[in-house]
């Protein structure tokens, strides 16, 4: 159930009281930096620069020995191993205030940015204590995940004698998933599927338009009554309301009426940009497709162009516009 | 040792060889242990699928170092990264790849500090857009 205007602004009231607090008392991390921690994080991240591994080459860079890469500032207060445990009892500030939206039902959390500063290259023997604090919290938005608020916190990276050695912000979003998640059905096994582009839906009125593209033709819907061309194929000609359709083979030669190039949001599955297009055919009718083998900058009102049916996929074919030679 | 490049080798335009990243089960896992990184959806598939992914799939930690590592093997030990900003995006799931490609974006000779866009892109989309600052030794 969507919350009340008036349970939304108790809801935010009671969020705003987090604002400005820090997330727990400061606490040091762990271990200090030393050089275990960093060869690991080395190996996983497959980086092989020498300043991480060997103490002259760290020299002759201008350090005083081996440092840690400095991506790696805020492993050194993470949690570790307690993490796994969850969160489903509070044990911070900031888990109070997810918790709080999650009980409004905003249940599903994203990370969407993080930004941070090194003031210096950490080295072994440093010790690091993150102070964070819930900086700020969004009005209400609606985002393409479903409506949220954004929280942002800002984390004071500091060291043994209390000066900062580098800072980071986090800007999460706390909000109502448009989907429920869905556990996949596959049982784990498979690795994730590369996405597709969406095919078309193929119904009765269209459905042969697109097995004529399977065979290679590109296909102009014509009524058998009055002979006028429609694209998309359609169940009843608009002039004389006729349902007696066929169709006749374009020519595949056409003019740019139209385009526009889709850079964002970029769809999974596709080539980025996509220039899709309105295509004036020689017939007499519309089509939208896209142009390719074309730069986004060479494409332009009365270009010609030249239908090709691509096969864009394994066993699907879709009919793209070329440049006319 | 591996060689530098100065502030003036690199000018504003200049595209960083492209990087693929594998992501396989040692790389996600791995780069969240090596981070202390805990989050079930980091390591347990189950946890991953519980909330509607494939399978685990890569922390903030480790994006952040692909990122750097991905601007130094480019730039040589000498560089010092100063400054890292991310926009998160499509998840990097076990099974996929991360193709990374950069380009440098501003160079200010006063302070040798260069700013080097990246890119880490997969499947689904890109995983992360990100700006590395970086300071380059002056050269000669
Ligand atoms: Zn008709």
């Amino acid at each position: 159930m969507p919350l009340s205007q008036a349970q939304k602004r108790e809801l935010e009231a009671k969020m705003q009281e987090f604002v400005g607090l820090p997330i727990s008392e400061p606490k040091p991390g762990r271990d200090a930096v030393n050089e275990p921690m960093i060869r690991q994080w080395c190996d996983a991240m497959a980086d092989e620069n020498p300043i991480y591994w060997d103490a002259a080459a760290a020299k002759e860079a201008g350090y005083d020995g081996v440092v840690a890469p400095p991506t790696m500032l805020q492993a050194w207060t993470m949690q570790g191993f307690e993490m796994a445990e969850g969160y489903d009892v509070p044990k911070n500030n900031e888990h109070r205030l997810h918790k709080l939206l999650t009980d409004h039902g905003y249940t599903s959390v994203v990370a969407t940015n993080t930004d941070q500063g090194y003031t210096r290259y950490l080295a072994p023997g440093d010790v690091v204590t993150a102070n964070t604090v819930i900086e700020s919290i969004s009005e209400e938005k609606a985002t393409a995940l479903g409506i949220g608020y954004f929280i942002n916190t800002r984390t004071t990276f500091t060291d043994q004698d209390g000066d900062e050695v580098g800072w980071l912000t986090f800007r999460v979003l706390k909000f109502v998933p448009q989907q429920q998640p869905q556990a996949a059905d596959d049982g784990g096994a498979g690795a994730a599927a590369a996405p597709g582009i969406i095919r078309p839906p193929m119904g009765h009125d269209n459905g042969w338009w697109w097995e004529l593209v399977q065979d290679g033709v590109l296909a102009i819907q014509r009524c058998n009554g009055c002979g006028a061309l429609h694209h998309p194929p359609r169940p009843m000609c608009n002039q004389c309301r006729s349902m007696d359709m066929g169709h006749v083979e374009a020519s595949g030669r056409g003019t740019v009426h139209s385009f526009t190039v889709i850079r964002h949001p970029q769809f999974p599955g596709y080539d980025m940009p996509i220039l899709a297009a309105l295509i004036d055919l020689e017939e007499g009718t519309r089509i939208v497709s896209n142009v390719v083998d074309c730069r986004p900058e060479d494409v332009h009102i009365g270009m010609k162009v030249t239908c090709r049916i691509d096969e864009v996929e394994d066993g699907f074919k879709l009919p793209v516009f070329v440049p006319a030679g | 040792m591996t060689h530098s490049l100065t502030f003036p080798d690199v000018s504003v335009g200049d595209e960083l060889p492209p990087l693929d990243v594998p992501l396989t089960s040692a790389v996600i896992v791995g780069g969240a242990l090596a981070s202390r990184d805990y989050t079930p959806v980091h390591h347990d598939s189950a946890a991953a699928r519980a909330q509607g992914m494939q399978d685990v799939f890569m922390n903030i930690l480790t994006t952040n170092g692909y990122l750097g590592r991905y601007v130094t093997d480019w730039a040589g030990p000498k560089a010092r990264i100063t400054a890292l900003s991310v926009k998160l995006g499509a998840p990097n799931v076990v099974g996929d790849t991360m193709k990374m490609t950069g380009s440098v974006v501003s160079a200010d000779a006063d302070s040798g500090e260069i700013e080097v866009e990246v890119v880490g892109r997969n499947a689904w989309g890109n995983h992360a857009e990100g700006k590395v600052r970086v300071t380059l030794p002056k050269g000669a």
